[in-house]
């Protein structure tokens, strides 16, 4: 068990080499850009298929988080408390040494949030909310759970659209880069960011973070916990009677799943410089939960590898005006072909039945 | 609130109720036939209403109505034909995500058939601004058409699965599928009548509501959104419930626009729903023994 | 686990295919241009007659034998109306298909989103969505096409003035569209005199929105409501209006120009006061006009090869494209020179109205580029007061 997770961490990071040298080989540096935003709607699909393949619980409002994550951290590094400086929040915060100034594009004194700060508020928000709704929402099974959270998603998106702090239909736009870490002698800085100077460090950070979210889900799926969760898909009765907590680990996973999802919408929120409101759209949460089924919701890899490469082709728009035609198309076959995810398909038999007409 | 205000937001509310509610039964005689949310019912409706106004210009408007109808009914068995009857005991996410998979389909085709600008049918009695007065309350008389379309589906199906066999065979698997199978009612077929049932319902509401709401290519999605609330606000699987329930919703929401902004108009409807679930998880008239009969 | 390295070692395969066969290199003798649309998606009201117009420009441009013998490549990619895309898009057109200019995209936030982009990739971009924001501040590269909605406004409220109306409601899809309309509209009015009794935004997809007017009715003092959106919605909101008996002088954006809408509030439309460009009076132009020819041109054109209605949406990006047609055919295939010629352009005359743009004014349109329209018998009409 130990051995074939450290293999397929060992060979994801040669995966993450490899996509940057193919890129230098091809002379195509620009294929990064993607491939780092991909990476991070890698990170929340993985996170949404332990808790669809493990706690066996559908969230169809994980756009949700992703928008918790990223609309408070872009919000609070962008929008300027230069006018409330004196009152007694600000000054608390410029306390704690939570504020940056700065200037905008007129010159004028600008005073935000500290990146690290309004990150860690993102993330915060979002695993209390999730917190506050999985209590009630996880008690509800099947289509009411679908209802519960597919209404979650539905007023997030709601408040955002309707609240001009967030900037209602236009969203967050001009988020400055998140430092993650100061310029150290002779290395440059390490910044979240779009610029070109930033692109190799951002791809390979956000594929860091990727590998670092599937080694936490593997080490949970094999843990005494993960096991449990497998139970708990196949059924909670019998978890039930062999004295698991079966409501606590979906609690949990739930958070879990939602920190995901928020740390993956904050930090692609400052590689493109803002966020829009069709990040929280039911349509995008649907997005996530069919790309987990067509990597399979029992299947890491398969959610991740699928979840990747079909945003990443969508990202650079290779299917046109027909992207969801396609989606919707790929979606229909591996559920009807092959319900297990993409990767469970048996090439060779199948070939063989195609071409050659014998039994399978 | 003076009490014209009062009865003019109240037809507001039973105008949107009546449409969400129709959009519910679709959803509810499926689920019953299935267990399944079919989650491209909204692309019923739409396709009802495009077909039609695709057909008018080449006859009469009950004749489009009609062909459309039948035409979407097609469709639904073409669907549940195509992508469901053959699949072996398949688990009911797979059917849910297969669905919601047909209704990006259906949606995105018909943007490439039919062009994303808006089209309508014509009011069935005079024009948009024709009103009848009850008191001081205007109704225009399409809403009425709304509802009285709804009671007499509503009527209709009550009648159908009451008094005809196959009606009764419907609801026999809908109870116990293994006991109907045993009892020689062939539940395939049954599903199969199910979708076309529901997809007929789905096209005459698109008709009927198209003068008011207007049809394009994604209007489905948001109505299948609203309908699917109001299902599960009912109570699964009931299709009085449901009429009620939608009816409770858009009062809701045409009060709501009195004391809240228009913005947060569904984020105060759908917050309501969720109080609702977490008190009674089944829904407002669901109860819990139906509701574990079901696997999912 | 054997298998699962032979697929890792497939998909790899399949990865590099795919990054090699995307690769491609600028042939000898093309220009590329980059257009960022929402064909698909909430926005796709004006995306898919957006792309369609740049499409017939660019066919035409290259049917005439291109620009300085150049074939123009127009590289349409589909945002779905969301910034991510948008933002993707944006830097995939800049570096890698090195276009020498981008038009769109379609809404507004989008369009703030890859400002910067466009700003650090040195490539013109000029924007079809209305927010005064994408061109205030003004940034070196980016431009926009449909008329200022400040000016909209101000012809709004003058008529207001006219007809003594002082208490108004204000009701606004929540799109970009709307959003900075209502926010010219409530910063506007006080300067005018005129009160903002409510303002509300509603759904762009509502479906009905008699609630909404049964609330403004209930509130005596409200004279005219004005709506602005871009979705089916305002002629809904017509339509609810005329019902419930409410005779109220009823004033639109310049989203509403396009006749689609006119039709489905049918009967409830007549009377409707709003500003737009000529395109939908194109044919009553007296013949001197300056954007005479081009606006039936455009019309006809646009018609015959689409049979669908032209709408001032689609001649946002036709303004667009023929302004990148223009800067290539003095400056060339150079991305600096191309934004020195667009900025250059001076009485250009489009479907939006004529441009003289200025380091300062990227937007290049004048108050006289809207003129005030009505409907009459379910047409477009020149508006001649009540």
């Amino acid at each position: 068990m130990l051995t074939r997770k450290n293999y397929s961490l060992a060979g994801l990071c040669l995966a993450t080499v490899g996509l940057h040298l193919l890129t230098v080989l091809a002379d195509a540096p620009f294929y990064l850009t993607q491939l780092t935003m991909a990476a991070y709607y890698g990170l929340v699909i993985i996170g949404l298929g332990v808790l669809m393949g493990y706690a066996g619980q559908i969230s169809i409002g994980h756009a949700g988080f992703f928008a918790i994550g990223g609309y408070v951290s872009a919000a609070l590094t962008t929008r300027n408390l230069a006018p409330f400086e004196a009152s007694w929040p600000v000054r608390l915060l410029d306390g704690l040494g939570l504020l940056v100034p700065g200037q905008d594009v007129y010159g004028a004194h600008l005073l935000t949030v500290s990146p690290w700060a309004a990150c860690g508020c993102a993330v915060t928000a979002a695993a209390v909310i999730a917190l506050i709704i999985g209590v009630p929402v996880l008690k509800l099974k099947g289509h009411y759970l679908a209802m519960a959270t597919l209404g979650f998603g539905t007023i997030i998106y709601r408040i955002l659209l309707a609240s001009p702090y967030f900037g209602e239909a236009d969203g967050i736009s001009e988020t400055p880069g998140f430092t993650l870490l100061p310029a150290l002698g002779s290395w440059g800085p390490l910044v979240i960011s779009g610029d070109v100077e930033h692109r190799v460090a951002n791809f390979y950070l956000a594929w860091g973070v990727l590998i670092v979210g599937a080694w936490l889900l593997l080490n949970l799926i094999g843990s005494r916990v993960g096991r449990a969760l497998r139970s708990l898909h196949s059924s909670e009765e019998a978890a039930e009677a062999s004295g698991v907590d079966t409501a606590r680990f979906k609690l949990q996973v739930f958070i879990l799943s939602a920190v995901y999802a928020a740390v993956a919408g904050a930090l692609l929120t400052h590689f493109n410089g803002g966020i829009g409101p069709s990040e929280a759209s039911v349509m995008k949460s649907v997005r996530y939960v069919a790309l987990v089924a067509v990597g399979g919701m029992t299947n890491l890899w398969g959610a991740l590898i699928m979840g990747v490469g079909l945003t990443f082709l969508s990202l650079r728009g290779v299917f046109g005006a027909f992207d969801d035609a396609v989606f919707g198309l790929i979606l229909i076959f591996v559920m009807l072909f092959a319900p297990d995810g993409i990767l469970s398909l048996r090439l060779k038999p199948l070939l063989r039945r195609m071409f050659l007409g014998g039994p399978s | 609130m003076s009490l014209d205000l009062f009865f003019q937001y109240l037809f507001a509310g039973i105008t949107y109720g009546a449409i969400y509610a129709v959009v519910a039964i679709g959803f509810n005689i499926i689920y019953n036939a299935t267990g399944i949310i079919n989650f491209a019912q909204g692309e019923f409706v739409m396709l009802g209403g495009m077909i039609s106004i695709s057909l008018l210009p080449f006859m009469p408007l009950w004749c489009a109505i009609a062909a459309a109808t039948a035409l979407t009914m097609l469709i639904g068995a073409a669907i549940e034909m195509l992508f469901i009857r053959w699949l072996q005991s398949p688990s009911v996410l797979r059917l849910i995500i297969i669905t919601i998979g047909i209704s990006i389909l259906l949606r995105e085709s018909a943007l490439h058939i039919w062009g994303e600008s808006i089209r309508s049918l014509p009011y069935f009695y005079g024009n948009e601004i024709t009103t009848f007065s009850v008191g001081s309350v205007h109704i225009s008389p399409q809403v009425v058409w709304v509802i009285a379309a709804s009671g007499v589906m509503m009527g209709g199906l009550s009648l159908f699965f009451k008094s005809t066999p196959i009606g009764r065979e419907m609801r026999a698997c809908a109870a116990n599928r293994t006991a109907a199978l045993l009892c020689g009612i062939n539940a395939r077929n049954m599903v199969t009548l199910s979708f076309m049932l529901s997809a007929g319902i789905g096209a005459l509401a698109g008709c009927v509501m198209s003068p008011i709401t207007y049809t394009q290519y994604d209007s489905g999605t948001s109505l299948a959104i609203k309908g699917f609330t109001v299902a599960i606000l009912g109570g699964l699987g009931n299709s009085m419930a449901a009429v009620a329930a939608g009816i409770l919703l858009g009062i809701i929401e045409a009060f709501s626009v009195s004391v809240v902004p228009l913005a947060f108009q569904d984020a105060i409807s759908i917050a309501i729903l969720l109080i609702i679930l977490f008190v009674k998880p089944h829904g407002l008239f669901g109860s819990s023994e139906a509701a574990r009969l079901k696997d999912f | 686990m054997k298998s699962g390295i032979r697929r890792w070692a497939l998909g790899c395969a399949a990865g590099c295919l795919v990054l090699a066969s995307a690769l491609s290199t600028a042939t000898a003798g093309t220009v590329k241009v980059g257009a960022i649309f929402a064909v698909t998606g909430p926005a796709s009201f004006l995306g898919g007659p957006e792309a369609r117009s740049a499409e017939m420009v660019v066919e035409k441009i290259n049917k005439a034998g291109g620009i300085n013998g150049d074939t123009v490549e127009l590289i349409v990619k589909d945002s779905a109306g969301s910034s991510e895309k948008a933002v993707s898009f944006a830097k995939q057109l800049i570096e890698e298909e090195k276009v020498v200019a981008i038009i769109g995209p379609s809404t507004s936030g989008e369009s703030l989103a890859v400002k910067k982009v466009a700003e650090d990739g040195q490539t013109t971009l000029i924007s079809c969505a209305a927010a005064e924001v994408i061109v205030d501040p003004v940034a070196r590269y980016v431009f926009k096409t449909p008329q200022k909605d400040s000016f909209a406004a101000q012809m709004i409220f003058e008529e207001m003035q006219r007809l003594k109306i002082n208490t108004i409601a204000i009701a606004a899809g929540n799109d970009g569209f709307g959003k900075a309309g209502k926010e010219q509209l409530e910063k506007m009015a006080p300067s005018f005199g005129i009160k903002v009794a409510a303002s509300e935004t509603y759904d762009s997809k509502a479906t009905d929105l008699s609630a909404l007017v049964a609330k403004l009715k209930a509130d005596a003092f409200i004279q005219a409501v004005v709506n602005w959106s871009v979705v089916p919605a305002q002629a809904i909101i017509a339509k609810n209006m005329r019902q419930v008996g409410w005779q109220a002088p009823l004033f639109q954006s310049h989203g509403f120009g396009n006749i689609k809408y006119a039709q489905a509030a049918g009967a409830a439309a007549e009377g409707i006061i709003f500003p737009c460009g000529r395109l939908l009076v194109a044919d009553a132009l007296e013949a001197a006009h300056p954007q005479k020819a081009l606006l039936t041109q455009y019309k006809n054109d646009y018609e015959a090869k689409y049979k669908e209605d032209a709408s001032a949406f689609g001649g946002y990006a036709f303004d667009a494209m023929n302004m990148v047609a223009a800067a290539i055919k003095q400056a060339g295939n150079d991305r600096a020179k191309v934004r020195d010629a667009v900025e250059g352009l001076q009485k250009f005359a489009g479907v939006g109205g004529v441009f003289s743009f200025t380091p300062q004014d990227h937007n290049g349109l004048a108050i006289d580029s809207f003129a005030m329209m009505t409907v009459k018998d379910g047409k477009f009409i020149l508006y001649q007061g009540r």
